[in-house]
C-alpha cells in the first residue's frame, strides 16, 4: 500500500462534461421491481450517452404510475405532470412554444389507450417531434389493478376476472396514423431499449415506443400476458439493434446483406441486424401485417417496427421562425401603429 | 314571429302625417343561405355612410340553408345601438314566415313584399309595397342560377328609394362589399338600380320612415366583435392559438388566421406564431397550457360546450399557475340548445370552472373596441397573475356588426410577468417556484429550455410545496390554497376598473355588463324620460370585483343587476362578494330568450320592481 495520497479518480463524464449523476432524479416511490423503474434507468443512460443537456429537455406525463416516473429521473429538466390522458396536448403546446426543447412524454396504457386515446391518435397524425413512451402493463396500478385497453384478450386479473375485449395495439395505430418511428420493447430487455432510446433521440418526428413494463403488484401473476415470465417466453425480437451516434468518430463495419442501415436526422446511424427474413422497417403495410401475424401467433414482437425519416414533422409544416415563439420580442410580435391604421382604414 | 312585439306607435294615419327620421328599425326576413347577408350589410353600411348611427343584428338558425333567418337594422339619431324590440319596416322575402311576420307588426308599420305573396290582403293598418322580384331579377340577371342571390339586391334598391338613401352611397357600400369581384359587383349594382327604378316608377311613398344625412359616424369603423378580438390578439402579441370550431367563436380564430398571415409573417416567410386546429376543446386548452407553461402567449376561443370540456384543465391551469387566454363567445345551453342565439350563460360556471377550490379572472367586453383592447389586457393579466384569464364575449357582440370609434393602439407594453432568466438565476443561485416573494401571491417562474442547472421546476397539480415538489403535507396544501386566494383577491386591484357611466347620488343603481350595456344606455333615458326615474349605472368590466363596485352598492338604496341569463348569474356572484347586510339591496333583472337584450325589457322590469 502506498503511503502517498492518491488523486481521487475523476468521475466519468459524457461529451458535454456531465456525469451520470447529473441525470438522476428523485427517489422512486414505485414498487420495488416495477418495470417503470428500469425504463427510467434506460432513459438516464440514453440521455447521458447522447450527451443531451437535461436543461434542453421537457419531461411530460399524464396520470398514473408511469406518469409519476418523470420525477425519478433528470431533475434538471423542466417537467409537467398534467391531467389523465392529456399529455399529448400539453406537450404539443410546449413544443409549439419552444421547438428547441427535446420533448419526452411518459404515459401508461390506461393514460394512452383508454382515457387518452383521443389525444393519442391525433398526436400521432401530427408527427410532432416528441419521444412518447408507453409504460405498458395492461392494468391501472394507482387504482389497484383494473384492466386497461391494452390488456390482452383472455388475460386474467389477480381477482380471477378475465379480459374479454380485444386490446388496442398502440404500435399498429401509431404506424397507420403517421408516427414516423414506432417501436416496441420490454423493460427487461436492457440493451434493446437503451439502443432504441438513443436512436429515438436522433429522430425528428413522433417516436412511439410501447414498452411492456410488468406491474409486479397487480399484473405479474400466472395468466397475465404482461408479466415478466410471459414476456420472457413470448418476446420475439425482429432484429438486433445497434446505434452509432453522429458524434462518434469510430465507425463499425457491417454486413449489408444482413444489416439494414438507416441514417437518422442528426446524421447518426441505426443498424438493424436481421433476425428474420426481409423485414423492411420502412414498409408501413408490411409492419402492420407483421404485427397482426405476431398477435395471432401469441408473440410479442419487439424492435423498431416502423421508421420514416422522410416525412415532414409538425414544426416544419408550421414554418415558424427559428427563434422559439416563447421568447420573441415585442418588436416582432406586436405589429406597428401603421398596421393598425391600415386595418382601421379597411373597416371605414 | 317571436322577434317582434307590438310596437307603441300611433295609428297608421298618425304615422303618415309625422315623418319619422333616422329613428326606426327594419327587419329583413329571408331564408338561411339565400345570400341576403351581403344585401343587408349594404343597407347597413349605406345608412352608416350617410352619417346615421346604425346597428345590425343577424338572428339566424343553426342550419346551412333553408330555415328562416332575420336581419334587423336599427337607425338611431340618438345613437342607440341595442336591439329595438319593435319593428317598423319589414322586408318579407321568406314566404314561410311572411304571414306571421306581418301579423306581429304594430299598426303604422310598413311592409315590402314579393308580389305573389299578396300580404296586403292580411291587414289594412299597415303600408304595403309589392315588388315583382322574379320579373325584375330576370331582366338584370340572365343567368338563372344567380338569380336567387341577385334578388336580394333588388330590395336594397327599392328600400333605398323608399327611405331616401343616396344611391351613390349604396354603390360605394356595394363595391366595398364585393371588393375585387368586379363582375359580381356590376351584376348586383344593376339589380339595385333596377329595384330603385321600379320604386320610382311604380311605388308611392306612404310610410313615415326616412333616412336623412347626419354627421355622427365620421371616421368610425364597422366591425364584428370576433374580428375585433382577433385583431386585438394579434396586437397583444399572441404566439400560439389553438382551437376547435364552434359557433359562435369560430370566426374569431378564422379572422385571426387571416390577420396573422397578413401581418405576422416575417420577410423570410417564417411565421411568428403557430395556429393549430385541435381535435377537441380538451386538446385546445391542453395546448394552451403547455404553450403558456413553455412561455408562449397562448389562447383559444370557444363557446359554452367547449368551456364544459375545458373544466379540468382550467383547474390545472389555476393550480400550476399558467398564463393563458380563453375567449368564451357565449351562446345558450348544451347540445343543440340554440347554438346561434346569444346569452351570458357561462358567467357563474366560468368563475369557478373546475373541481376543487378555484377562481378565474374574467374580462367583460361590452363593445368591439373592448374586444380589441381587452385582448391586450387579458394577455398581460394572464402573465402578470400567472393564471388562465377568460374573456366573456357573446354571440351578439362576436358575430354582429357594430359601429365603433377606431381602435387605439395598445397603450400598455407587453408584460411577460415574473419570469427568471439564466442571468437572474446566475445572480440568485436558485428560486422557489411558488414562494410569495413580493407579497402579491404571485411567484417567479422559469421557462423550459432555460440553460441553468437550477432552472427546472416540476409542474403538477395542487399537491405541491413552495418548491413545486410533490407534497401531501396538510400545511403545504393549505398554505398554497391561501396564497392562491390572496393572489385572486389581489387581482381586484389589477383587473380593469368598472365603468361608472353615471353616478349622481340617485337612490337607484343599476349594474350591468357586456352587451347589456347598449340597452342600458337607452334604459337610463327611458326611465328618466318616460317614468321620471333617475338611476345611476355602473358597468362591470372584470371579475373579481374591484373595490369601486362594493362602493357603488354601498352608496345606493336599490341596485338592479342585469343579466342575460335565467339564473341571475352575476347577481349571484355579487351576492357572494359583498357584505351580508348589503345583499338585501340587490335586485335581479333577467333576460333569457336567446335574443339580444333590448332597452324596453329592462326598463319595464325595473319600473315594475320599483312599483313593488
Amino acid at each position: 500500500m502506498s503511503s502517498t495520497a492518491t488523486a481521487t479518480p475523476q468521475p466519468k463524464t459524457n461529451r458535454i462534461g456531465l456525469t451520470v449523476l447529473d441525470y438522476r432524479g428523485g427517489k422512486t416511490t414505485l414498487c420495488a421491481g416495477c418495470g417503470h423503474n428500469a425504463i427510467s434507468e434506460r432513459i438516464i443512460d440514453a440521455f447521458y450517452d447522447m450527451g443531451i443537456g437535461p436543461e434542453r429537455v421537457v419531461k411530460m406525463s399524464g396520470i398514473g404510475c408511469s406518469s409519476k416516473s418523470p420525477a425519478y429521473f433528470m431533475s434538471r429538466s423542466h417537467s409537467f405532470n398534467s391531467v389523465h390522458g392529456r399529455m399529448p396536448s400539453v406537450t404539443t403546446g410546449a413544443v409549439l412554444a419552444n421547438s428547441r426543447v427535446i420533448a419526452l412524454g411518459v404515459s401508461g396504457d390506461g393514460d394512452t389507450a383508454s382515457i387518452g386515446i383521443g389525444q393519442f391518435v391525433h398526436l400521432m397524425r401530427r408527427n410532432l417531434p416528441l419521444i412518447y413512451i408507453i409504460e405498458d402493463n395492461g392494468v391501472y396500478g394507482l387504482t389497484k389493478g383494473q384492466f386497461s385497453a391494452t390488456a390482452d384478450l383472455g388475460s386474467k386479473l389477480k381477482t380471477g376476472v378475465i379480459n374479454d375485449l380485444p386490446p388496442i395495439d398502440t404500435c399498429a395505430l401509431a404506424i397507420s396514423l403517421g408516427a414516423t418511428f414506432v417501436g416496441r420493447s420490454f423493460s427487461g430487455d436492457k440493451r434493446q431499449l437503451h439502443t432504441m432510446l438513443k436512436a429515438a433521440l436522433a429522430h425528428r418526428g413522433t417516436v412511439l415506443i410501447d414498452v411492456v413494463s410488468p406491474c409486479v403488484t397487480f399484473n405479474d401473476h400466472e395468466g397475465s400476458t404482461k408479466s415478466y415470465k410471459f414476456m420472457k417466453d413470448h418476446e420475439e425480437p425482429l432484429h438486433d439493434l445497434n446505434f452509432v451516434p453522429a458524434f462518434d468518430e469510430i465507425d463499425v463495419e457491417y454486413d449489408e446483406g444482413t444489416t439494414v442501415n438507416v441514417t437518422m436526422h442528426d446524421g447518426s446511424s441505426l443498424r438493424l441486424r436481421k433476425l428474420e427474413e426481409d423485414y423492411d422497417p420502412t414498409d408501413k403495410i408490411a409492419a402492420v401485417k407483421r404485427l397482426m401475424e405476431s398477435d395471432a401467433a401469441d408473440e410479442v414482437l419487439t424492435g423498431i417496427l416502423y421508421l420514416n425519416t422522410q416525412a415532414p414533422n409538425f414544426i416544419e409544416m408550421l414554418n415558424m421562425t427559428d427563434e422559439p415563439l416563447a421568447t420573441l420580442p415585442e418588436s416582432v410580435t406586436r405589429p406597428s401603429r401603421k398596421v393598425l391604421e391600415e386595418c382601421m382604414e379597411e373597416l371605414r | 314571429m317571436a322577434t317582434t312585439e307590438i310596437a307603441v306607435h300611433g295609428s297608421a294615419r298618425d304615422a303618415e302625417r309625422k315623418p319619422i327620421v333616422n329613428d326606426f328599425s327594419i327587419q329583413v326576413a329571408t331564408a338561411n343561405g339565400s345570400g341576403s347577408q351581403s344585401a343587408n350589410s349594404i343597407l347597413l353600411r349605406t345608412i352608416f355612410q350617410m352619417g346615421v348611427p346604425v346597428s345590425g343584428k343577424n338572428l339566424f338558425p343553426s342550419n346551412i340553408a333553408g330555415l328562416p333567418t332575420w336581419y334587423t337594422i336599427r337607425a338611431s339619431k340618438q345613437g342607440y345601438i341595442a336591439r329595438k324590440k319593435e319593428i317598423d319596416f319589414v322586408v318579407a322575402m321568406n314566404a314561410e314566415t311572411a304571414k306571421e311576420d306581418v301579423l306581429a307588426l304594430a299598426p303604422g308599420a310598413a311592409v315590402l313584399y314579393d308580389e305573389p305573396l299578396k300580404l296586403n290582403e292580411l291587414r289594412d293598418d299597415l303600408t304595403f309595397y309589392a315588388v315583382p322580384y322574379d320579373k325584375l331579377t330576370a331582366a338584370v340577371c340572365p343567368e338563372a342560377k344567380l338569380r336567387k342571390l341577385v334578388k336580394n339586391m333588388i330590395y336594397v334598391g327599392v328600400m333605398a328609394q323608399l327611405l331616401g338613401l343616396e344611391m351613390v352611397e349604396v354603390e360605394k357600400a356595394l363595391r366595398k362589399q364585393f371588393a375585387k369581384k368586379v363582375k359580381a359587383a356590376d351584376l348586383n349594382w344593376n339589380a339595385a338600380k333596377a329595384g330603385y327604378d321600379y320604386a320610382v316608377a311604380s311605388l308611392t311613398k306612404a310610410d313615415p320612415f326616412t333616412i336623412e344625412r347626419m354627421d355622427k359616424t365620421a371616421g368610425m369603423i364597422i366591425i364584428d366583435g370576433n374580428s375585433a378580438a382577433a385583431m386585438g390578439c394579434m396586437f397583444a402579441g399572441v404566439t400560439v392559438v389553438t382551437w376547435y370550431p364552434i359557433t359562435p367563436s369560430s370566426s374569431l380564430v378564422e379572422t385571426l388566421i387571416d390577420y396573422m398571415k397578413a401581418y405576422r409573417v416575417g420577410p423570410d416567410g417564417k411565421a411568428t406564431f403557430a395556429i393549430v386546429q385541435a381535435e377537441d376543446e380538451l386538446a385546445a386548452i391542453g395546448m394552451v397550457l403547455g404553450a403558456g407553461w413553455a412561455g408562449a402567449r397562448a389562447m383559444t376561443a370557444t363557446a359554452g360546450p367547449g368551456i364544459s370540456l375545458m373544466a379540468e384543465f382550467a383547474g390545472l391551469g389555476y393550480y400550476v399557475e399558467i398564463p393563458g387566454v380563453i375567449w368564451d363567445v357565449q351562446r345558450v345551453g348544451p347540445s343543440t340548445g340554440l347554438p346561434t342565439r346569444t346569452s351570458q350563460g357561462d358567467i357563474e360556471f366560468v368563475a369557478k370552472l373546475s373541481h376543487g377550490d378555484t377562481f378565474h379572472p374574467m374580462l367583460l367586453p361590452c363593445s368591439v373596441a373592448e374586444c380589441f383592447s381587452m385582448a391586450n389586457e387579458a394577455f398581460n393579466l394572464a402573465e402578470q397573475l400567472q393564471t388562465p384569464v377568460f374573456v366573456m364575449s357573446d354571440l351578439d357582440l362576436g358575430m354582429n356588426n357594430w359601429m365603433s370609434e377606431p381602435f387605439e393602439y395598445p397603450k400598455d407594453p407587453i408584460n411577460r410577468g415574473k419570469v427568471l432568466t439564466k442571468e437572474d438565476l446566475d445572480r440568485l443561485g436558485g428560486f422557489s417556484r411558488y414562494k410569495d416573494v413580493d407579497g402579491d401571491g404571485v411567484g417567479y417562474r422559469t421557462l423550459p429550455g432555460t440553460d441553468h442547472p437550477s432552472a427546472a421546476w416540476f409542474a403538477r397539480g395542487s399537491g405541491h410545496n413552495e418548491k413545486s415538489q410533490y407534497s401531501e403535507r396538510p400545511d403545504d396544501y393549505q398554505n398554497n390554497l391561501d396564497r392562491l386566494l390572496h393572489k385572486f383577491d389581489n387581482a381586484r386591484n389589477v383587473v380593469p376598473k368598472p365603468d361608472l357611466v353615471r353616478n349622481d347620488g340617485n337612490d337607484v343603481g343599476i349594474i350591468a355588463y357586456g352587451t347589456s350595456h347598449h340597452a342600458l344606455v337607452e334604459t337610463l333615458d327611458q326611465l328618466q324620460n318616460e317614468h321620471g326615474v333617475k338611476a345611476d349605472y355602473l358597468r362591470l368590466r372584470a371579475y373579481p370585483f374591484a373595490r369601486e363596485i362594493h362602493e357603488f352598492i354601498a352608496a345606493h338604496k336599490r341596485v338592479y343587476i342585469v343579466d342575460q341569463n335565467r339564473d341571475g348569474q352575476m347577481f349571484q356572484l355579487l351576492k357572494l362578494d359583498i357584505p351580508v347586510e348589503e345583499i338585501i339591496k340587490l335586485r335581479s333583472v333577467r333576460h333569457y330568450n336567446g335574443l339580444p337584450l333590448d332597452a324596453r325589457t329592462v326598463t319595464d322590469e325595473i319600473v315594475f320592481q320599483e312599483s313593488k
